[in-house]
């Protein structure tokens, strides 16, 4: 039987497959040979290593000594750490400038509903007021105003610094050139890579915290800028000249306000990225819910741990829901004649509830400040459910650790370990030249040269087989979930947007339920980058699957194909570059977790990148940043260059 | 609408030039110059990748006249259109607009000639979405500093004119396309500009509502008497406003002239191609069947030469005479109007 062949058909394409199966060959014959090697095939020689680290460091030292940058960053830091502490008075009553705090806490709670519901109606207030709700009840008031008064200060700063960057870039294509690569670093490069050097230039505490923060969560405000202010439509832009706009009217008037939605969508991500930054700056000395949580991972209280959790999703859920409203919200017009009072309904509210709360708190501390005595706690249930369960399922996960261990891992890391260098750079080369030609093949080898010559190989190896073995296993999950959601239209609709919400959740939340479930060693590594790593993968198969255009189906359907055969033969192959875009980011999300994974012990580049944290060495840790922001720029080549040559083929 | 029509004047060609655009060329690419060069160098092809989008063009805009630019979509009737108002800049060539040189004027030269002189109207109406309809029109003078009652005023003023009051505070989205394109005139016109450019403003509109807004168009037009240049591939709603028309193809002017000489004397075979469809009767006007050797034995009533041959139709049926005099607007007599002739227009020419 024929069906629809244009989904197979390609357009004539450069053949790569001779040349890359020649360095499939050779590679092999390069491991089956490896006892036959001189040592300096098998592991990258001496000579070949380079004192990256060491040029780092002598950089660094001059940019702090000799060009005295360090008086600069201190003074940056110093207005930050004002700044801080004023958030700091208001939202949690420490005692400094302008000692008028702390807030009582149902004043927030209802101004956090208020513009909930300003902004999208009576769910999102009652999600925003909520939170804040349970933040109080829950006792944890401090914590968690600690971790947002971060927030509140660095993303003003990211979104100002994105957006200058961001104007810059488009004003100016050069820059742009020079920009985008930087930013492709910068977003592939783990979070510990920030955290070195600013704790070299600022030290540990609250402003190291914050400034690590600012830093990290630029890059996505830029390129939201960068498109935004490519997508405004050349007759607005026109009419503002012709209405006589000079350059700076047009930017401020007409370009900055109807770009307004793909900016407030970069404010999203910016206060997204805080947040995950912040939870994780608890490992450079960031008080708030991240350290509270470290602690308590480590100390395996899981139910207090699952409190502080919960709260970190649900600020999460509020503060990505609230941001995307604001991003898609249209203004409207109100009613002729309505009276300002009416108009500004909302406000006249707000501000009568705030003041009766106001008042209440100075009668009933309690509507004040929660204090922790008088908190709620489920820790307790919790951790007796928790028990429970796990004895319950004892078996299951002891098994399940024990065939890991011994038929998976550990096999699959000393395969990884036994690979000569020289037969894993060939293989990737093929790789290379299979997806595009001899530039392709030279850029993996560049970038794994690189790590070749960082001098950490073996951890590197390490680091790869987590990935390796976490992606392959979280496709076998994501990819038949993700079919199989695809099938119907409310059940695909419901999974995006349970994956949406997951994807907002700081990574270190997924750590969580997988210690619980095996305690502290590989298997949860793996666990945890699994479920990470799979939530992409299900979210791009789904609608890859669903964007399939309804007439080739429809016409599948009419030659007679099975719902089997239209799966294979039609949609699979149409949704497939949509796929690879997940496996990408899953490859990502993977680096990024194995990484921060590190502190419950592996053995890879995230463990030497914690040790280089905690010894502030700046070159190991900014050159082990670049090994892994290297594997990941290499994948991200290999998978958006398949993805591209296999959109042109099916004329997409 | 033969007296709506009848005080526009074929009259006007004496009047005093406003925008002169002599040899202008626009090309699109990486390097127009050389491509220009090339082009005139060996009368050959110039070099790939380049779009010759306006070629030599050579045209005189008389002020008060309105001007459509025809042609099919990609001739370079925007880009045109652009370049007399230097949103792009020109390849080659000069354009003069009120006796100043438009290429050599500094950017705030330029800002306060659209400011004070220019008003322009697009195809997908450009309005500013996060902007109420009234500031929408009252942009152009928020530009100039007006300040904010002055220019609330001035923009309800214009709003009034295109019959949107009441809309003010409404949002572009809220408003239908229509509407949307009258917030586009209301906003042009603000500014009480001399020049009027219009970029196929009707296009995106349905066709009921193009025609609904073609009259309102003409009822400002000849409201406020300004000089216009009016872009469009409609050939009918050329002919229903047109003072002149300009046929453009492939980036040159084919043929600038009357509505009627356009259909009557096409200037090359395109034109006649382009103008073959369409019913003459609409287009032709008396005056141009008058002969002045027949209009000495003439008596009776005459008719006005500015209606077109279809305006006249009952009259033409009716009427028993052979030669039927035509005067011009202001009742002198033109010449004599053989009837038999006019009949043939009316009916085709196989009638
Ligand atoms: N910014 C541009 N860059 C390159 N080519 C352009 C640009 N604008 C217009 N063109 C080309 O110039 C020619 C004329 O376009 P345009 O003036 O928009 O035609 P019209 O308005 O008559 O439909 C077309 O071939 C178009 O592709
Ligand atoms: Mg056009």
């Amino acid at each position: 039987m024929t069906l629809p062949s244009a989904t197979r058909q390609a357009p004539p394409q450069p053949n790569y497959t001779r040349v890359a199966l020649i360095l499939l060959t050779l590679a092999c014959g390069l491991g089956l040979l490896k006892s036959a090697l001189p040592s300096g095939f098998v592991r990258p020689p001496e000579w070949l290593i380079l004192p990256f680290a060491d040029w780092i460091n002598g950089f660094f030292k001059f940019l702090r000594e000799d060009l005295g940058l360090l008086t600069l960053t201190r003074a940056f830091a110093d207005a930050l750490q004002w700044l801080l502490d004023v958030t700091a008075n208001l939202l949690y009553g420490k005692a400094r400038w302008p000692r008028i705090g702390p807030i009582p806490w149902t004043v927030i709670a209802i101004s956090a509903a208020a513009i909930g519901y300003a902004l999208k109606g009576w769910r999102l207030a009652a999600l925003c007021g909520g939170t804040f709700v349970w933040i109080a009840l829950m006792g944890q008031w401090k914590w968690a105003m600690e971790t947002l008064s971060v927030i509140v200060v660095a993303t003003p700063f990211s979104v100002g610094l994105g957006l200058a960057l961001g104007i810059l870039a488009w004003r100016s294509p050069r820059f742009e050139q020079v920009l985008n690569p930087v930013l492709n670093i910068a977003q592939s490069l783990p979070h510990f890579a920030y955290m070195i050097p600013v704790v070299v230039f600022i030290g540990v505490g609250p402003k190291a915290g914050a400034i690590v923060t600012i830093i990290f969560s630029v890059p996505p405000m830029i390129r939201m800028t960068l498109l935004g202010m490519k997508k405004v439509p050349p007759e607005v832009i026109e009419s503002g000249k012709m209405s006589g706009a000079t350059p700076w009217q047009l930017l401020r008037a007409v370009r900055l306000p109807t770009a307004r939605t793909e900016l407030l969508i970069g404010v999203n991500q910016v206060i997204m990225q805080c947040l995950a930054m912040v939870v994780l700056a608890s490992f450079i000395g960031m008080p708030g819910l991240g350290q509270k949580l470290l602690q308590l991972l480590q100390a395996l209280k899981i139910g207090l741990s699952v409190e502080i959790g919960l709260t970190i999703v649900l600020l999460a859920i509020m503060l990505d829901r609230a941001s995307k409203a604001w991003a898609v919200r249209q203004p409207e017009h109100h009613a002729p004649g309505s009276s300002w009072v009416w108009r500004h309904r909302v406000l006249v509210i707000w501000a009568v509830l705030v003041t009766v709360a106001f008042g209440l708190a100075q009668v009933v501390p309690y509507l004040h400040i929660v204090q922790r005595s008088q908190a709620f706690s489920i820790a307790g249930p919790i951790d007796a459910l928790m028990d429970q369960f796990i004895r319950m399922i004892a078996p299951v996960t002891a098994w399940l650790r024990w065939f890991l261990i011994v038929w998976v891992l550990v096999p699959l890391r000393d395969a990884f370990l036994w690979m000569p260098f020289t037969a894993v750079l060939t293989l990737l080369a093929a790789a290379g030249w299979a997806v595009g030609g001899v530039r392709s093949a030279l850029i993996c080898l560049g970038f794994f040269g690189a790590i070749a010559m960082s001098g950490w190989w073996d951890r590197a190896m390490i680091t790869v087989y987590m990935v390796c073995i976490s992606v392959i296993l979280a496709a076998l999950i994501g990819f038949p979930l993700g079919i199989w959601a695809a099938r119907r239209a409310a059940r695909a609709q419901r999974l995006l947007l349970l994956c949406d919400t997951a994807q907002t959740f700081p990574s270190f939340i997924y750590l969580i339920p997988v210690i619980m479930l095996f305690g502290v060693n590989d298997v949860a590594v793996v666990a945890a980058v699994v479920v990470f790593a799979a939530v992409p993968l299900v979210r791009y198969t789904i609608e890859g699957l669903r964007g399939v255009p309804s007439e080739l189906v429809e016409a599948a359907d009419m030659s007679g194909a099975t719902a089997r055969q239209v799966l294979w033969h039609v949609r699979l192959p149409m949704a497939l570059p949509t796929i690879m875009v997940g496996l990408n980011q899953s490859v990502m999300f993977s680096l990024f977790m194995v990484i921060i994974a590190a502190f419950i012990g592996t053995q890879d580049l995230g463990q030497e990148m914690q040790r280089a944290l905690s010894s502030s060495d700046v070159g190991k840790g900014l050159v082990l940043g670049f090994a892994v922001a290297f594997m990941g720029l290499m994948v991200d080549h290999l998978l958006m260059q398949w993805s591209a040559a296999r959109k042109k083929a099916l004329g997409l | 609408m033969p007296g709506e029509l009848c005080h526009l004047g074929e009259d006007r060609v004496a009047t005093e030039t406003l925008i002169a655009c002599r040899n202008v060329w626009k090309i699109f690419g990486a390097r127009p110059e050389q491509h220009l060069a090339a082009l005139s160098d060996t009368g050959g092809t110039g070099m790939p990748g380049h779009v010759v989008a306006v070629r030599d063009v050579t045209l005189d805009i008389a002020r008060g006249e309105m001007l459509v630019v025809m042609g099919l979509s990609g001739s370079g009737k925007s880009t045109l259109v652009r370049c007399l108002s230097r949103l792009i800049e020109v390849t080659a060539g000069t354009i003069n607009i009120g006796g100043a040189d438009l290429g050599a004027m500094s950017e705030t030269q330029l800002i306060a000639l659209r400011r004070q002189k220019m008003g322009m109207v697009f195809q997908s109406f450009g309005l500013l979405p996060n902007r109420s309809v009234l500031d929408n029109v009252a942009f152009p003078l928020e530009m100039r500093g007006q300040d904010r009652a002055t220019r609330h005023a001035r923009a309800r003023e214009m709003l009034d004119l295109v019959s949107l009051q009441g809309r003010e505070d409404y949002f572009p989205r809220e408003l239908s396309g229509g509407q949307q394109q009258r917030v586009g005139i209301a906003r042009s016109l603000a500014v009480e500009p001399e020049i009027w450019f219009l970029d196929e403003p009707f296009s995106a509109l349905d066709p009921l509502i193009r025609r609904e807004m073609q009259d309102e168009f003409l009822r400002l037009k000849g409201l406020l008497g300004k000089t216009i240049v009016f872009i469009t591939h409609d050939f009918d709603e050329a002919l229903r406003l047109a003072d002149r028309i300009a046929i453009m193809k492939d980036g040159a002017i084919e043929q600038c002239d009357t509505p009627d000489r356009i259909v009557m004397h096409p200037a090359t075979e395109y034109v006649a191609k382009f103008t073959s469809a369409i019913d003459r009767a609409r287009v032709i006007r008396a005056g141009s069947l008058a002969e002045p050797g027949l209009a000495n034995s003439l008596e009776g009533g005459a008719v006005c030469g500015q209606h077109t041959i279809r305006s006249l139709a009952r009259q033409l049926v009716n009427d028993t005479r052979d030669i039927i005099p035509v005067t011009n607007p202001d009742g002198v007599l033109l010449g004599g109007m053989n009837r038999q002739a006019a009949l043939d227009v009316l009916l085709g020419e196989g009638a």
